[in-house]
C-alpha cells in the first residue's frame, strides 16, 4: 500500500521508472541476438534459479542487516530433502511420462521441499540468529558461517561426500519447437515456476498487513514495534519465506540438472549473493533482477568458450559495481536503516 | 477540569525496575486520571525514563503491575517453569505418529527410514516453537490457562490502546508523511491475506478510508499540503507533529508523549502545547508527558508526579507541586519551583 500510494507523479519519477523496464527489455533482445535461442533459454533457467536463492540472501538482509551465509546450505539441504522426497519417499528413479502422475509428484515435492525448508530456516532463525539480536554484528555473521558448517556436516554424514544422482522427473525429451531450436519444456517449467514464486512474493511483500510489517520493520524495528508490529513474528516469517523460496530453488535445481552435493551451497550461495549485491541487496525485486544478470554473464562467458572464467567474471563484476555502485542496480541508499 | 471524574486510565501498582544492582524506579504508585494531561517530572537521572519505558512496554517491570482503564496491562512474568509444557505436549502425538511409522515397517530400519521418523518427531517440536513466537490468540488463552504470563510486547500495547513519541525523532524518513500515518493504523487495517492479495473491494474501501483518516489527522496538527512532503525534508518542529499524529492513527486511550517540546523554540512550544491541549479536549485521549521545559509543564498539566532517585516524592496539581517543599528540594532551587 505504501509503495502504491506514491502519487508524487512528476515527470521526473516516470522517466525514472521508464529507465528500468526499456533497460531491461533492450538486455534482454541483445542477448537474445547475441547468444541464440538455445543459450538464451539455458540463461534464464540458471538465472531463475539464483534469483530464487538471492531473494533469501536480500529479504534477511533487509530485515535484520545478516548476511545469512547459511542460506546457500539451506539451498543445498532443500535440494537433497527434495532428493529423499521423490526417490525414498515417492519411490523415482527416473522421469515419468504419465502427465497427471509426474503433475501430482512435482506438486507434492514442491510443497513438502517448501514446506520443510521453511520450518528449518525459522528453526535456524530462532535457534542461532534469535538470541544474538542485540550483540554485535560481527557475532551473527560468525555464527551464520558455523551454521552453513553444521548443515553441510550433517547432509555429508547422512548422503556421503560424493555427487548424487537426483530424479529428472520430468523427461528431457519433451521440448518444443521455437524458430528453429529445440527448448526442453523441463528449462520453460523451471521458468515458469519461479517467475510466478517471485511474482507471489511481490504481492505479498506489497499488499498484505504481513508484508508491510515486513518493510517497515526493515526501515525502523523499534518505532514499528510501537505501531504495533510484533518484530519477532515478522522476522521469523522473513526467514519462512526465504527459505522455503531457497527449498523451492533446491527441488528445482535436482529437477534441472539431475544431481546434487552437499557442497552445492557454498558455490551457489556465493553467486546468489552476489546476485543480491548487483541488485541492490534489501530490495526483492533488484535480487530477481540480479540472478538473471549474473547467469546470463556465465551463459554469455561459456558461449564464447571462456566457460572456466564464468566465476571469476562474476566476481569481479561484484568487485566493479561494490566500487563504483555500492547501492546496486536498483538499491536506494541506505542511510536512514536505524 | 474533568480530570478526577470516573476511573482512572492508567493505574500503576509497586512498580519496580532493576538494572542489576541498581534501582531505577522504587515501588512506584501512580494512576492518570482519565481525560487529563499528567505530567513526570524529576531531576536527571530521577528514573521519569525508565519509568515511562515500562508503561511504553519496553522494559518488563522487576515488580508491580499496571492497568490500562481496567484491564491488567502489564505484569511480571509469572509461570516461566511451565512452558517447557507448551513445546514438548505438542510434541509427543508426533513422537508417536514416527514411533508408528517404524513398527508398520517392521523391524528392518535402515537409515532413511530413522531419518524419515526422527524428521516426524521433530516437525512436532519445530511447529510448537513456531507457534511459540506466532502466538495466535488462542494459544495465548491457553497459556493463560495453565498459568503462565509473559512479559508483553510493545505491539500488545498498541492493540491494547497505547501510543507514544520518542524523544529523538524515529519517523520513516525515506516516506512521505501520508506514509508515515498510514503505517500508523497498521493494527486497525483488517484485511484478510487473499483480499490483500487480490484487492478485493473491502480491502479497497478499508485503504480509501484509512487515506482519508491520515488527511484529517494531518490536517488536525496542521500539515495538510505536506501529504506527499519526504519526512525527512520536514522541518524540526514539524517532524515532531507528524510523529504526534502517527501516533495519534493508532486510536489510543492513552497518549504517552517523550519530551515534545524538546529543541523547539518558544513559538513552536506553544504551539505544541496548543495541541495537546486540542487532542485531550477534541479527541477525548489522556495524555502523559515527560517534559524538562517547566513552562510547559506548569501551563497545560492537572497532575504531576515528581520522582527523585527512583522514587516518588510528590504528586498533585501544579500549584501544589510549584511550593512542595520536598521538590524544591530535590531540584535545589533549579527549574520553575524557585523561578516562578
Amino acid at each position: 500500500m505504501v509503495t502504491s500510494s506514491a502519487t508524487t507523479g512528476t515527470a521526473q519519477r516516470l522517466a525514472a521508472g521508464l529507465r528500468l523496464p526499456i533497460g531491461i527489455v533492450a538486455f534482454l533482445a541483445l542477448s537474445l541476438a547475441v547468444l541464440g535461442i538455445d543459450q538464451f533459454v539455458n540463461a534464464l533457467t540458471l538465472g531463475a534459479i539464483y534469483a530464487l536463492v538471492a531473494l533469501g540472501y536480500t529479504m534477511v538482509y533487509g530485515i535484520i542487516e545478516l548476511i545469512n551465509f547459511a542460506h546457500g546450505d539451506v539451498f543445498m539441504v532443500g535440494s537433497f530433502i527434495a532428493l529423499f522426497i521423490s526417490s525414498s519417499l515417492l519411490g523415482n528413479d527416473g522421469s515419468i511420462t504419465d502427465l497427471p502422475l509426474l503433475a501430482g509428484s512435482v506438486l507434492i515435492l514442491f510443497a513438502l521441499t517448501i514446506g520443510i525448508m521453511a520450518l528449518v530456516g525459522a528453526l535456524i532463525e530462532r535457534l542461532a540468529y534469535r538470541p544474538l539480536r542485540r550483540a554485535p554484528k560481527l557475532a551473527p555473521l560468525i555464527t551464520a558461517i558455523g551454521v552453513s558448517f553444521i548443515l553441510q556436516n550433517i547432509i555429508q554424514f547422512f548422503f556421503g561426500p560424493t555427487i548424487v544422482s537426483v530424479p529428472q522427473l520430468v523427461p528431457i525429451e519433451w521440448s518444443i519447437q521455437v524458430a528453429g531450436a529445440r527448448v526442453p519444456l523441463l528449462n520453460l517449467f523451471v521458468i515458469a515456476t519461479s517467475v510466478l514464486l517471485m511474482f507471489a512474493l511481490q504481492l505479498f511483500i506489497s499488499r498484505t498487513r504481513t508484508g508491510r510489517a515486513m518493510r517497515t520493520t526493515s526501515m525502523d524495528r523499534d518505532a514499528s514495534s510501537l505501531m504495533g508490529v510484533d518484530i519477532n513474528r515478522t522476522i521469523m516469517i522473513t526467514f519462512l519465506i526465504g527459505s522455503g523460496l531457497a527449498g523451492a530453488a533446491g527441488v528445482v535445481h535436482g529437477l534441472y540438472y539431475g544431481n546434487t552435493t552437499f557442497s552445492l551451497g557454498f558455490q551457489s550461495g556465493l553467486k546468489a549473493f552476489t546476485a543480491a549485491v548487483l541488485g541492490g541487496i534489501g530490495n526483492t525485486a533488484g535480487a530477481a533482477l540480479g540472478g538473471f544478470l549474473i547467469a546470463f554473464v556465465e551463459v554469455g562467458a561459456s558461449a564464447f568458450g571462456y566457460g572456466r572464467w564464468g566465476g571469476a567474471i562474476v566476481f569481479s563484476l561484484l568487485v566493479i559495481f561494490l566500487v563504483f555502485r555500492p547501492t546496486g542496480l536498483l538499491g536506494s541508499h541506505t542511510g536512514d536503516r536505524a | 477540569m474533568s480530570a478526577a471524574k470516573g476511573k482512572p486510565m492508567l493505574k500503576a501498582r509497586g512498580v519496580t525496575r532493576k538494572f542489576g544492582g541498581l534501582v531505577a524506579v522504587s515501588n512506584v504508585d501512580f494512576e492518570i486520571p482519565r481525560g487529563s494531561i499528567s505530567a513526570i517530572i524529576g531531576p536527571n537521572g530521577a528514573g521519569k525514563t525508565t519509568f515511562f519505558n515500562v508503561i511504553a512496554g519496553i522494559y518488563a517491570p522487576t515488580s508491580g503491575t499496571i492497568e490500562l482503564d481496567g484491564k491488567p496491562l502489564i505484569s511480571p512474568p509469572t509461570g516461566a517453569g511451565r512452558e517447557p509444557i507448551l513445546l514438548l505436549v505438542p510434541t509427543i502425538p508426533f513422537i508417536g505418529l514416527a514411533i508408528y511409522f517404524l513398527i508398520a515397517i517392521g523391524g528392518d530400519t535402515g537409515l532413511v527410514e530413522g531419518v524419515a521418523s526422527v524428521s516426524v518427531a521433530l516437525l512436532g517440536f519445530v511447529c510448537a516453537l513456531l507457534l511459540n513466537i506466532v502466538r495466535p490468540a488462542w494459544y495465548n488463552r491457553v497459556i493463560k490457562r495453565i498459568g503462565v504470563t509473559r512479559p508483553a510486547r510493545p505491539n500488545d500495547m498498541v492493540e491494547a490502546g497505547l501510543a507514544r513519541t520518542f524523544q529523538n525523532i524515529r519517523l520513516y524518513k525515506s516516506l512521505t508523511t501520508l506514509e508515515n500515518i498510514l503505517i500508523g493504523m497498521h493494527v486497525h487495517m483488517r484485511s484478510t491475506f487473499l483480499g490483500a492479495l487480490f484487492k478485493s473491494r473491502q480491502v479497497r474501501e478499508e485503504e480509501a478510508a484509512a487515506e482519508q483518516r491520515a488527511r484529517e489527522l494531518l490536517a488536525f496538527v496542521d500539515l495538510s499540503g505536506m501529504e506527499n512532503e519526504l519526512a525527512k525534508n520536514l522541518p524540526y518542529g514539524k517532524q515532531r507533529l507528524l510523529e504526534i499524529a502517527r501516533a495519534l492513527a493508532s486510536r489510543p486511550k492513552l497518549l504517552l508523549l517523550d519530551e515534545p517540546a524538546a529543541g523547539m523554540n518558544p513559538k513552536e512550544t506553544e504551539e505544541m502545547t496548543a495541541l495537546i491541549r486540542r487532542i485531550r479536549d477534541e479527541l477525548g485521549i489522556t495524555i502523559l508527558l515527560i517534559e524538562h521545559d517547566m513552562r510547559v509543564v506548569m501551563g497545560i498539566s492537572d497532575h504531576i508526579t515528581v520522582l527523585d532517585h527512583g522514587e516518588k516524592i510528590a504528586e498533585g496539581l501544579p500549584k501544589a507541586i510549584r511550593t512542595n517543599p520536598k521538590v524544591i528540594e530535590a531540584y535545589l532551587g533549579r527549574g520553575a519551583a524557585a523561578g516562578h
